[in-house]
């Protein structure tokens, strides 16, 4: 055999132009350190509700551990069609109309290759989670970042949006209470963007996994408006609500061509979620809600702490009226996002993640998860508090 | 419940400027709010779950169930009253089912429990029987979990 010549570049193209995530170079570099206080933290710091782990102990005791339906437990869907209409005022059908996913992160990623062909656009609204704008990229689609502002609390406006629909726009994807900036919309902009969607024939993916850390101000998911069911893809699950991030348990709610399409290709590449998963998800759905009161009031009370804290030491903070993300503003000082968390983490160990890695639009911008203990957020207060102290004496 | 007394009840240490932060109130409204909870007797004090467990004191701890007569005039109130004076009463309560009272005592040793329960409560006129058991181990207390938890297992850094 001649050994000698090197293989070519087995790697797609289009691939090696998607960078990596700058939340995993952050990631690298914090956990060569030791006794940091973490605000870096996209997942609730409570474990899993007990009686909703135990149902899941109870379903593996008794032998669940089977493949399911490809559109998941028949009992979980029909659950999560009253959950849907109770909470967000939208009727889908369970047997045709409700796919049950590995996370939303599977679910955003049928929902993006079910409707994609080469070339078409697709909108978002950024600074954003990290994932939208490869998924559209591995499913040969373009993606249109429309960028938020502070001084709007990075709500996507109509008018924003309008700017960039061309004739090649396919789709929008929406996240309010948005990761990372916390933002949500009132209802007059989404009034306006639904106008938009129909007057420009797009479909909307909604991406509601933060919608129950909903603090301040009306809860209105878009499809629930008159004629949009048919265009929206609505996209919700167990990770924040119930904090069951390890879980791996998501679902879909949409039109059933649109769900048939989208179960083509779930099918084939995952076949269904963990059985075990969608029986802790059947006991969240049925126990489970005065663990989202609870929650949401903890973090409510930790967002006013951490805000007003940032806002006082000299970085001005929107108070964020969703999820559990504080985003200030830290451009005064002289340095990027990047040098400031890498100095932050050097003098004080603390870590925050830089906006920039959320789009550039984030630069300028720090992320501080408060799904963190209130002691630690104390302490990491008290800290930034001191390092920002020394960089105004400059 | 009011989200201050939740809060005290979580850590009494809590200071009242943090306090103000997180419910977006005046740090004078605070302190006021919880004074007029101490001068209406609705927070009744502040103290420090202990694990005793830990501190190899070797005193005994037992719940004892105790069925009493109910009297014409105020029920089961007066013997209530009475029992929870002494000293070794740490909690009482009225249950409804198989018996009146529940209470749980604090002795120094074995001895000092069985002399409570023969000479001081069994004694006492309208109490019609009692059923002592030791509490062995405490596993959680008032909420809070005796066992130190596990350290946070998540990823420093996540999306
Ligand atoms: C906006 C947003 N969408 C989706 C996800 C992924 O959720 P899941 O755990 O359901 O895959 C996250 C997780 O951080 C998120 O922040």
């Amino acid at each position: 055999m001649k050994g000698s010549k090197s293989p070519r570049n087995f790697i797609a193209s289009h691939l090696e132009n998607v960078p990596k995530s700058g939340i995993r170079d952050f990631f690298d570099i914090v956990s060569t350190r030791k006794d940091i206080i973490s605000l870096s933290i996209g997942e609730p710091d409570f474990v899993t509700p007990w009686h909703i782990r135990e149902a899941s102990i109870f379903a593996l005791d008794h032998g669940a551990t089977a493949y399911t339906a490809n559109l998941g437990l028949l009992e979980l869907r029909q659950l999560l069609s009253k959950y849907v209409h109770k909470s967000f005022g939208i009727n889908y059908d369970p047997v045709s109309e409700i796919l049950v996913t590995v996370g939303v992160s599977e679910a955003m990623d049928l929902a993006i290759r079910a409707i994609t062909e080469p070339g078409d656009e697709i909108i978002y609204h950024e600074p954003c989670f990290v994932s939208y704008a490869p998924v559209i990229i591995f499913a040969h689609g373009k993606p249109v970042p429309v960028i938020t502002a502070r001084e709007e609390e990075f709500r996507l406006t109509p008018d924003l949006l309008e700017k960039r629909i061309t004739g090649h726009t396919k789709a929008l994807v929406l996240n309010f209470p948005t990761n990372p900036t916390g933002a949500v919309l009132d209802r007059n902009d989404i009034e306006g963007i639904a106008d938009l969607v129909i007057k420009h024939d797009l479909l909307v993916i909604t991406d509601e996994i933060y919608s129950e850390l909903t603090y301040d101000g009306e809860r209105l998911s878009i499809g629930a408006l008159p004629g949009m069911k048919e265009r929206t893809i609505f996209l919700n699950g167990f990770s924040k609500t119930w904090a069951m991030t390890g879980f791996r348990v998501g679902f879909s709610c949409a039109p059933p061509h649109l769900t048939d399409a989208m179960m083509k290709i779930h099918q084939y590449i995952m076949m269904c979620a963990p059985i075990l998963s969608q029986k802790a998800a059947i006991e969240a759905l049925r126990n489970g809600h005065s663990d989202i009161i609870e929650m949401r009031s903890e973090y409510k009370k930790r967002r006013n702490f951490i805000c007003s804290s940032l806002n006082e030491m000299g970085l001005p903070c929107h108070v964020p009226k969703g999820a559990f993300y504080a985003f200030p503003y830290i451009g005064d000082y002289g340095m990027t996002a990047k040098e400031f968390s890498l100095r932050l983490l050097d003098e004080e160990n603390v870590a925050c993640v830089p906006g920039t890695a959320f789009g550039n639009s984030g630069e300028g911008f720090l992320r501080c998860s408060y799904a963190a203990d209130m002691d630690d957020i104390k302490e990491a207060m008290n800290r930034m508090e001191r390092f920002v102290k020394r960089l105004q004496k400059k | 419940m009011d989200e201050l007394l939740k809060l005290l009840r979580k850590n009494a240490l809590e200071s009242p400027a943090n306090m103000a932060k997180m419910l977006k109130l005046p740090e004078k409204e605070i302190k006021a709010k919880i004074l007029a909870y101490e001068k209406k007797g609705i927070i009744r004090g502040y103290q420090a779950i202990v694990n005793e467990d830990q501190l190899d004191l070797n005193r005994v701890r037992a719940v004892i169930e105790v069925k009493i007569t109910p009297e014409r005039e105020g029920g089961f109130n007066r013997i209530a009253a009475r029992l929870s004076k002494f000293r070794e009463v740490e909690s009482l309560f009225l249950m409804s089912g198989g018996y009146d009272l529940l209470v749980f005592i604090n002795g120094v040793n074995l001895k000092e429990v069985a002399s409570f329960v023969s000479e001081k409560l069994a004694t006492v006129n309208g109490v019609v029987s009692t059923s002592t058991h030791f509490m062995l181990k405490t596993y959680k207390d008032q909420g809070v979990l005796m066992e130190m938890e596990k350290e946070d297992e998540r990823l420093k850094v996540s999306p």
